[in-house]
């Protein structure tokens, strides 16, 4: 398991140090710094072997922190566990740096000892970290017995991710749907491969130990229904997507480990009770019937050889009354281009010689409209043999419905003990989709 | 309550940093002043600074009784600091840190379960023995506290303990209670009591400590439904060590872990894919669930790919073993593995890797397009493995190979240098795998060999000139200017640039006589290093006494390459699933290969497949469990490949080269008593034998130069037995020998190892069935060995009484075969025992010419009666050791012997080249005179000497690609010539 955990400056200055294996001496703070923070290359691997003990690093900003071993641990489990680490710091005290760091450097000993136990990773939500370990110290003395094992209780139970006792006067949560479409398409507009990852993000202030349960268009569950099964429960969000896709596959999904994976397995509904605030529920993929926002059509044609004629159509492809936003299309030009003359009709378009490309940035572009751009690109002449490679035209953009086609359909909430029930929460729901790499070849 | 967080943030703000700035000089001093101070508040600020001092690697030990002082305090944060400070510095100051024991004991009754944990927790961190005595009764008590928090904080201390004081933690049993916590109520005690039993168990390889079995698995499985997430990934690993009793039992499991591959913690999918990696290998292929749980595997596995870029690396690493384990799993996800132009670079080579991994002709396209743009990338090393890649795409799909070359071509254009270098490399490989198909290329290569700087690519190019020495007309300017610095190059350039200029020789002798005596002395006089010298002295022998056979050796066809490189060795790939998620599949490595101590040594098998007869898996997915049994053969070395290997060694002692000739003679002759012989002899000939065996000896350089080059040229030729073994027949050593007594060191041994002991022998046939014998079976068999005749007898007695008196005498024979002495049955032959005899046989018996030729009439004689069976030798017994004729007397007596006698046979489908028969031809006693080759077809001339002094002599034919040999027998005593052809088939053919 993790022998030690140390966290440095960019300096290579050891900011915090916990040994929790005795085969980890002092030097190998020492082994680190100069083998791989003043290393005069660049970090060729995240996992170093130095002397037969082997460092597992991440950096955050210019902070670094390193677990240490001398056996053959968990890979995946340690960094997990520092990226949980990093989680925990800005869950208490905000950007990890490293006059944060020295500031609560009491702290960050505090919690090492309690979520890394000779080197075994423990409970290491925040939720159920801040009721016992505060900073005000003396706390454990007013605590009375119940409240004590009310603690402990939660830090080893079931659901160590949530507190009892959260209360708020207007039950409320938010659910934001974010997605990134990925594109590549061929010159004649055919799909050569596209996907999307999406997130779920909830934000939920709900009081006491709230089970809720999540509903999607997903096709499985739709199939298993059959028509006619229950009605969309959703209610509160109108969603865009031009087409009215019934229900989606998703190739995979992952999910909090607030969520019965078996049950997912089983039945495959998603029921949990939520952490307290903000986390990501689930990410999922999907692959098929992806609604592509824009299609971007190229036509390049060489005059000669010192010219070059650009064209460049986008179309949107959503319902007219959605608003695209942030449209970015970037048209890459030869290395030896001597000047540049563009005509669009909307937006503003430049030539950037810095990074060899035309930008053209629309700020905001209504569904079902088109938009051309056109460019005279003048080359110097070269004798260099081999022909311009042509990168591929890329977009940004933001749209505000699920490419994908998700539909949130309900999230149910019950909480017996407590007198609210699931009409009482004020439910929200956005969705959002942004480009991941959408490229269209020229 | 979140605004009480808030007030801590802000308090704590502007105080914490400023103990980091305190460097003044007598620090130390003012510190234990504050520590001794009356004022809590300057307690604490006193000890942070000590903390902060330890931090930054200062030595605060001076401190040790002022800050254990502070210890009995109200204050938890305060406490904690303490003991932060106790776990640095209590081992340095033994005595002193005992002062500190009766407040851990007090701390461990405390109403607080808090309070309790942590006294235990800090307890099991000080490692000093006086204090661990005391720490037995509180952790036996905390073990079975009422509160899970302080239970599962015990549960690791036990770890702890044991990691100090193993026989303690035994005599104490507090094994057992931590067997006891796995059925604990609370899941996180499971899951830590998981951990710490599956820690202290690493170090008892064979105590049953865990004793899993149905009912305890059943319970993890429970309890990894209800466990934080770190809790499930030490269940998980836990669960990888079992072998379920079935496949039944083992596809429950699978169903109940697979739930996990959900989990938004990488490494708990990674555990989970671990886990079914091994028990998949126990389910039967043709259960539907298997094909489930192999497609449930693969999106998980992409999503992994999602995750920052230090997990997406341990995922690639590992995906890369699962990939070659069962590709069949990710082969439609390519376009995943598509390097993204923000990946870091370590993810960026990874990836390139399983990019190659995936490569198929359906998708050889895509990866060449993706190839071709990241060899313009800006990382040296990325774009060096891209341009490799394109070779190895070249190689594993055939289809590809000539749009590989092109854009190799293209890529060597680009006159970047590290790219042109790589490329030639990469084309050298190519040109081994399709010879004659791409050398259109060599003028553009050698345009670029001035601007060669690394070792490896100024090889790969000489190889290249050498092999291609008669398509380049200036290649003896090429090699010459080479040749100029050769002392300042490598050894790998050295070697090569000799070979190769050998090659030129050979093929163009008269323009180059010059530089190979040139290159031949400064290899063998001028320099230091014995593998040059050696490989130089070999050559000029060659070149100096036979050119013919130097052209057989040196010239030789090369094995193809292997397709796959650089694959793991299976053994270590099972071991490696095994590790799935952890350090060992990050480095590829055993854990013994990292781990000190006796952690971690164990080997860790895939279990074996449950079912009927399903023992290797079907041929589509890569590399099987079962290839392995396929292996020992090909590690068995062939007589022509042990010499290549001997010529790899340093030759100079022939001492020390003996014990290796030995081991593979008596394997030999073990085989022959097997009558096993064909499984070794046919290794020698079968060359795509000859690559796997290549790759099990340098698994991890696939491609590089000096290997498959040495294979190529000596060890892989089947003509370097034969050449070396008959090279001290023909002449003496003293004969234009350049030098020196190493040389006749080398031919001593080439002598002891090419002379070939044994010849092919038919396996037993029933000669005498039981039924005619009044129960007595006999079979049996002939055999030349060391130049005696040997009749095999294997007697059964299949009668009901014990059988006496053995005696045997043969009838007068063509060859006058007789009993050299009595048989010898020792014992009585009780009922259904059987004995085996070896009977020598002389040829000085009475001579009668029987019809067939080789018929033989034998009478056994036992206690119950007399018996008479016919059966017929192969003439190959009579086939003397001196049967080599010489070359002139050769020639004459084949001109002298009428044309009448010549007797025409034909030897349909062997698939032996020329040098593989004459080995084995050899080894009967059929003697290969002189070989010429005409228009591909190779003319062996051979002679054969039996027992009576009659000479065979033969002329065999074989067309290359052709199965089908010539056979053309002359004798004086044209009877034989039916039998020396019926020998030659048995020969060539078994």
């Amino acid at each position: 398991m993790i022998g030690g955990l140390f966290i440095y400056n960019h300096k290579g200055e050891v900011l915090i140090s916990r040994v929790y294996r005795d085969d980890i001496g002092r030097n190998a703070v020492d082994a680190f710094r100069v083998n791989v923070i003043h290393a005069r290359q660049q970090v060729r691997s995240p996992v170093t072997n130095i002397a037969r003990t082997s460092f597992f690093h991440v950096k955050r900003a210019n902070i670094w922190l390193a677990a240490v071993t001398k056996q053959n641990v968990n890979a995946a489990m340690v960094f997990e566990f520092l990226y949980k680490m990093c989680d925990v710091m800005t869950a208490y005290f905000g950007k990890i740096s490293e006059e944060n760091i020295k500031n609560n450097f009491v702290l960050i000993y505090e919690l090492l000892d309690e979520i890394l136990d000779f080197g075994y990773p423990q409970n290491s939500e925040t939720g159920a970290l801040k009721t016992f370990i505060t900073q005000q110290g003396i706390k454990g003395q007013h605590q009375t017995k119940e409240e004590q094992s009310q603690i402990t209780s939660q830090v080893t139970g079931q659901i160590g991710w949530r507190r009892e006792g959260i209360k708020y006067r207007r039950n409320e949560l938010f659910l934001d749907v974010l997605e990134s479409v990925n594109l590549l398409m061929s010159p004649q507009g055919q799909v050569l491969s596209a996907h999307v990852s999406g997130r779920v993000v909830m934000k939920s202030y709900l009081s006491g130990m709230p089970e809720c349960k999540f509903g999607m268009n997903d096709k499985i569950v739709i199939d298993k229904q059959g028509k006619g099964g229950t009605t969309d429960e959703a209610g509160k969000s109108e969603l865009g997507g031009s087409s009215g896709k019934q229900s989606i596959a998703i190739d995979d999904c992952t999910f909090h480990q607030c969520v019965r994976l078996s049950k997912f397995d089983s039945e495959r509904s998603i029921s949990f009770i939520p952490p307290d605030g903000e986390y990501e529920l689930m990410r999922y993929r999907t692959t098929k019937d992806i609604i592509l926002p824009f299609r971007v059509i190229p036509l390049v044609r060489e005059v000669g050889r010192t010219k070059l004629e650009v064209k460049v159509v986008i179309k949107s492809n959503f319902k007219p009354s959605l608003l695209a936003q942030k449209i970015e299309v970037s048209i890459p030009t030869p290395l030896n281009t001597s000047g540049v003359q563009v005509i669009c009709m909307k937006g503003k378009a430049k030539y950037k010689a810095s990074e060899n490309a035309i930008v053209w940035k629309i700020k905001r572009m209504a569904g079902m409209k088109e938009s051309q751009i056109s460019a005279e690109i003048e080359l110097l002449p070269t004798n260099d043999k081999k022909k311009w490679a042509r990168p591929p035209i890329s977009m940004n953009f933001e749209v505000p419905f699920a490419p994908s086609g998700l539909k949130v359909r309900y999230l149910k909430v019950f909480e017996s003990k407590l007198n609210y029930s699931d009409h009482d929460v004020i439910k929200w729901v956005r969705y959002i989709g942004r480009s991941g790499i959408y490229e269209t070849r020229c | 309550m979140p605004q009480a967080n808030e007030n801590r943030h802000i308090g704590s703000k502007m105080t914490d940093s400023k103990y980091f700035t305190t460097t003044k000089k007598g620090e130390i001093f003012e510190l234990k002043a504050e520590l001794n101070s009356d004022k809590k508040e300057k307690k604490k600020e006193a000890v942070k600074k000590v903390i902060a001092s330890m931090t930054v690697g200062k030595d605060v030990s001076a401190l040790f009784p002022d800050v254990v002082n502070c210890m009995q305090t109200d204050n938890l944060e305060l406490k904690k600091l303490v003991y932060l400070y106790l776990m640095n510095y209590a081992k340095s100051q033994p005595d002193m840190a005992i002062m500190a024991v009766n407040t851990f004991v007090k701390d461990c009754e405390d109403p607080n379960p808090l309070i309790r944990a942590l006294a235990v927790r800090t307890m099991g961190c000080i490692r000093v023995d006086k204090i661990t005595e005391y720490l037995c009764e509180p952790l036996r008590k905390c073990l079975k506290d009422e509160d899970p928090y302080v239970r599962k904080t015990a549960a690791v201390c036990v770890a702890k303990l044991h990691d100090i004081n193993a026989q303690l933690v035994e005599d104490q049993g507090f094994l057992d209670t931590l067997k006891d916590l796995i059925s604990d109520s609370n899941p996180m005690v499971v899951a830590n009591a998981v951990a710490a039993l599956s820690e202290i168990a690493e170090s008892h390889p064979n105590s049953n400590l865990l004793d899993l079995n149905p009912q305890s698995i059943n319970k993890l499985l429970t309890a990894l439904n209800e466990c934080t997430e770190w809790g499930q990934i030490f269940i998980l690993d836990c669960l990888a060590n079992y072998t379920p009793r079935d496949d039944r039992e083992s596809q429950s499991i699978c169903e109940r872990v697979t739930p996990r591959l959900s989990h938004a913690n990488s490494a708990v999918v990674l555990s989970a894919v671990k886990v079914l990696m091994k028990f998949m290998e126990m389910l039967p292929k043709d259960l539907d669930y298997y094909g489930t749980l192999l497609k449930k595997l693969a999106p998980p596995l992409v999503t992994l790919l999602s995750a920052e870029p230090e997990l997406q690396y341990v995922a690639l690493r590992n995906i890369n073993l699962i990939v070659q384990k069962r590709p069949e799993i990710l082969k439609h996800e390519m376009k995943v593995f598509f390097v993204k132009y923000n990946d870091p670079i370590y993810v960026k080579l990874e990836k390139l890797d399983i990019m190659i991994r995936l490569a198929s002709q359906a998708n050889i396209a895509q990866v060449l397009a993706e190839l071709k743009e990241y060899a313009t990338e800006v990382d040296v090393d990325f774009v060096r493995k891209a341009v490799r890649a394109i070779g190895r795409c070249a190689i594993k799909v055939e289809q590809s190979a000539e749009r590989c070359v092109s854009t190799l071509l293209d890529l060597i254009q680009t006159k970047v240098n590290y790219v042109v270098q790589e490329a030639i490399v990469v084309i050298k490989d190519i040109f081994r795998k399709y010879p004659n198909k791409y050398e259109s290329v060599i003028a553009t290569l050698c345009e670029n060999l001035d601007s060669l700087d690394e070792p490896e690519a100024r090889a790969a190019m000489i190889w290249i000139v050498g092999e291609y020495a008669e398509r380049i007309d200036n290649a003896d300017e090429l090699l010459e200017s080479f040749l100029e610095g050769f002392h300042d190059e490598s050894t790998q350039v050295q070697l090569q640039l000799l070979t190769a200029i050998v090659k030129l020789f050979l093929k163009k002798p008269t323009e180059t006589q010059e530089l190979v005596q040139q290159v031949l002395s400064l290899a063998t006089q001028d320099s230091d290093n014995p593998d040059l010298r050696d490989r130089g002295y070999i050559y000029w022998r060659l070149l100096s006494t036979d050119p013919v056979a130097a052209k057989e050796v040196v010239l030789a066809e090369k094995p193809l390459i292997s397709e796959e490189t650089d694959l793991i060795e299976p053994t270590l790939l099972e071991e490696l699933i095994c590790h799935i998620g952890t350090l060992a599949s990050v480095y590829h490595k055993p854990p013994s290969a990292f781990v000190e101590g006796s952690r971690g040594v164990q080997h860790r098998r895939l279990p074996a497949r449950a079912g009927s007869g399903e023992s290797s898996e079907s041929p589509d997915v890569g590399q099987p469990v079962g290839a392995v049994p396929d292996t020992p053969p090909a590690v068995i070395p062939s007589q022509g490949d042990l010499l290549g290997d001997l010529l790899n060694l340093d030759l100079a002692p022939p001492t020390s080269s003996a014990p290796t000739v030995t081991p593979s003679m008596q394997m030999g002759a073990m085989d022959l008593l097997g009558g096993g012989l064909d499984s070794l002899m046919g290794d020698e000939s079968e060359t795509p034998h000859v690559p796997s065996r290549m790759e099990t000896q340098s698994p991890q350089s696939p491609s590089e130069c000096s290997h498959p080059e040495l294979g190529g040229d000596i060890a892989g030729s089947p003509a370097m037995g034969a050449g070396l073994a008959s090279a001290p027949v023909v002449m003496p050593a003293s004969l234009g020998a350049p030098v020196s007594s190493g040389l006749d060191d080398l031919f001593d041994l080439g002598g002891g190892v090419g002379m070939p002991t044994g010849a092919f022998v038919v396996p037993k046939t029933i000669w005498l069935p039981a039924m005619k014998a009044k129960g007595l079976e006999i079979s049996g068999t002939f055999a030349r060995r060391a130049g005696v005749i040997q009749m095999e007898l294997s007697l059964t007695n299949k009668a009901m009484s014990v059988m006496t008196d053995f005696a045997i005498q043969f009838n007068r024979n063509s060859f006058g075969l007789a009993p050299a002495g009595p048989l010898q049955v020792l014992t009585p032959l009780s009922p259904n025992q059987t004995t085996e005899i070896s009977l020598p046989l002389s040829n000085v018996g009475p001579v009668m010419k029987m019809e067939p030729l080789n018929n033989l009439q034998v009478a056994v004689k036992n206690n119950i009666d007399v018996f008479y069976f016919s059966c017929q030798y192969p003439i190959s017994i009579l086939f003397v050791e001196e049967g080599k004729m010489e070359r002139q007397v050769f020639l004459a007596t084949w001109k002298d012997i009428p044309n009448d006698n010549e007797t025409q046979y034909q030897i349909k489908d062997c698939h032996l080249n020329s040098d593989a028969a004459t080995t084995r031809l050899q080894s009967s006693n059929i003697f290969t005179i002189a070989k010429r080759t005409v228009e591909g077809q190779d003319m062996l001339y051979q002679s054969i000497k039996l027992t009576n002094g009659i000479w065979v002599l033969v002329e065999l034919r074989v067309q290359t690609g052709s199965p089908n040999y010539m056979l053309s027998v002359k004798c004086r005593a044209p009877e034989v010539a039916q039998l020396v052809y019926q020998c030659y088939e048995m020969v060539l053919k078994n």
